[in-house]
């Protein structure tokens, strides 16, 4: 079994897709309602602390805004424990979407950067391309079956 | 009890940040309470598209769409608080933008801020408190006239200043440098009385506004206890005889500077200097010190100085006071780098604030800072435009407040 990240790290859908073919999702996996009321897209259910943007950085300057060093505190420490990412980019909001773009790029770059195995797909907009999406992402989890090679 | 007074917010990364909880609590803090506009998610991109920005972060997008919600009447507040991470130009963009958007299609006051991790409650306290006095005072922002016997104090950072106002005339005035806020006060208005012939029994009415004014409020059982923002802006176009209309008023105080855009008296957007004091009066005062003359003597020695002779235009207030060493060091004149000083400040105020509220003629100029004609004659430069410095415009706070405590008489 691989820790494998997900991007976006708030999806439901790919962290499921991640725990029923055998490996550990990483990611905040919080559910993106139809309706928002709360303060952000992906707002945290606990509250964070100033000390998180702090510990963020670790993973960037201090001239980087502290929204972004906040989230690095939380995902920074799941990609240096990933073994391997899926990364779904041009996401429909509902699919799972992260609130700040920089933070994005942020944790894109650091993923690629880390040399771990990575699936980048492209959002499905088609049922055709719905289905080889989950192929794809069903072929390369279950590549990551003995000890993380894909 | 009135009914607390509904801030929404439209904002991105203060969670991350760690401060929405100080957002909350300045908001708990004034009887206010925060709520998010709920939106629909398959809106968002829909607004975002209507609106015409497009900004990749879908939190900078979930604030455009609650901005439209605001303006087309979807969703009812009586005020916004806009805010965004600080050193984030994408959200640097969207926040100016939808303020601007606001502003010009709505009649809700908005402030914008840019945090920190640093950013507390008792930094946004004064923005907060001044969103729900216009939500809650407009009849009383709306007078236009003192009446009867009144006073007012205000307690700064730099300095706490006493006025004594009867039948729409400033009768008496002191001022004194704050050290002990409250015996400052007591001296500032022991000052104010004596001018005025009058006695604390003869006063019926007292507001307290600035940095201490729950402390003197208290003290003085004021009748009215009021933020700067706006009883600066009510001070500025009562003095100015501009009491009607949009006009822009420029505070640089002791320890912030305030930009305010006002419409018939009542401040629109407006813009509280938070993060940095380095263009703040504090400098000029470090300047005047520097010198060796007094900050009254300032202002007319950068008249006969020329500031494009001494580079200085550093944020910060060490650097800046490097800055003027090292020209002093290399054989500037004391006129030119008083010049240079005013100029620095007022440009910083210009760059950093007055681009986040919309100028609107007349422009005024109140506080102590403004007598420092340099500074003024600096600010007008920038923006192109007579600047207005209306009569006692160093007492603008105590007389603000004074005009809006005679409010208080008829009431009883």
């Amino acid at each position: 079994m691989a820790k494998v990240f997900i991007y976006p790290a708030t999806s439901l859908i790919l962290s499921d897709l991640v725990a029923r073919f055998g490996h550990k999702p990483l990611g905040a996996a919080l559910g993106i309602r139809e309706r928002i009321q709360t303060a952000g897209v992906d707002s945290p259910p606990l509250q964070i602390t100033p000390e998180e943007p702090k510990r963020g950085l670790k993973y960037a300057a201090v001239e980087v805004p502290s929204g972004v060093r906040g989230r690095m505190a939380i995902y920074g420490p799941l990609i240096e424990e990933a073994e391997a990412a899926v990364i779904v980019t041009d996401a429909d909001l509902a699919f799972g979407c992260m609130g700040c773009a920089r933070t994005d790029e942020l944790i894109l770059f650091s993923l690629r950067q880390s040399g771990i195995p990575i699936l980048e797909l492209t959002y499905p907009s088609t049922e055709e391309e719905g289905v080889q999406f989950v192929a794809a992402i069903k072929k390369f989890l279950d590549g990551l079956e003995k000890g993380g090679e894909a | 009890m009135s009914r607390k007074v509904r801030v929404a917010q439209l904002s991105c990364g203060p969670e991350y940040s760690g401060v929405q909880k100080e957002i909350y609590d300045a908001a708990e803090s004034v009887d206010a309470e925060i709520f998010f506009p709920d939106i629909a998610l398959a809106d968002v991109e829909r607004a975002v598209d209507a609106f015409g920005l497009d900004v990749r972060s879908a939190d900078l997008k979930l604030m455009i769409a609650r901005g439209k919600a605001l303006v087309e009447g979807k969703v009812d507040a009586d005020g916004v608080f806009i805010g965004t991470c600080f050193r984030c130009a994408e959200a640097a963009i969207v926040r100016n933008e939808l303020r601007r958007y606001i502003h010009e299609n709505s009649r809700l006051p908005v402030v914008s801020y840019s945090f920190t991790e640093r950013t507390t409650s008792g930094t946004l306290l004064t923005r907060m408190e001044a969103l729900t006095t216009i939500a809650r005072r407009r009849a009383l922002l709306a007078r236009e006239e003192q009446t009867g016997i009144t006073m007012g104090v205000d307690s700064g950072s730099s300095t706490t200043k006493a006025v004594v106002m009867k039948d729409n005339e400033i009768v008496g005035t002191g001022w004194h440098p704050t050290t002990e806020v409250i015996k400052s006060a007591e001296s500032a208005v022991a000052d104010a009385l004596e001018m005025a012939g009058l006695t604390r029994e003869d006063i019926q009415a007292i507001g307290t506004t600035g940095y201490g004014r729950f402390l003197i409020g208290k003290h003085f059982g004021a009748d009215l206890i009021q933020e700067e923002l706006t009883v600066n802006s009510k001070g500025a176009v009562y003095l100015a005889g501009h009491q009607q209309g949009s006009a822009t008023v420029i505070d640089i105080g002791g320890m912030d500077n305030k930009a305010i855009s006002v419409i018939d008296g009542i401040p629109g957007t407006f813009t509280m200097g938070g993060i940095c004091a380095g263009a703040s009066g504090r400098f000029l005062e470090m300047t005047a010190k520097r010198l060796g003359v007094d900050i009254t003597e300032l202002g007319p020695l950068a008249m006969k100085g020329m500031g494009k002779n001494v580079p200085m235009n550093s944020y910060c207030i060490v650097f800046g006071t490097q800055s003027l060493v090292n020209a002093l060091a290399a054989g500037s004149s004391r006129e030119d780098v008083a010049a240079a000083a005013c100029h620095s400040v007022a440009e910083q105020v210009f760059e950093q604030q007055l681009q986040e509220i919309d100028i609107k003629e007349p422009v005024i100029m109140v506080g102590g800072t403004s007598l420092i004609e340099g500074l003024v004659y600096a600010m007008g430069q920038l923006l192109q435009t007579e600047i207005v410095v209306p009569p006692h415009s160093q007492y603008i706070g105590a007389v603000g407040s004074a005009l809006l405590a005679s409010g208080f008489i008829e009431g009883e």
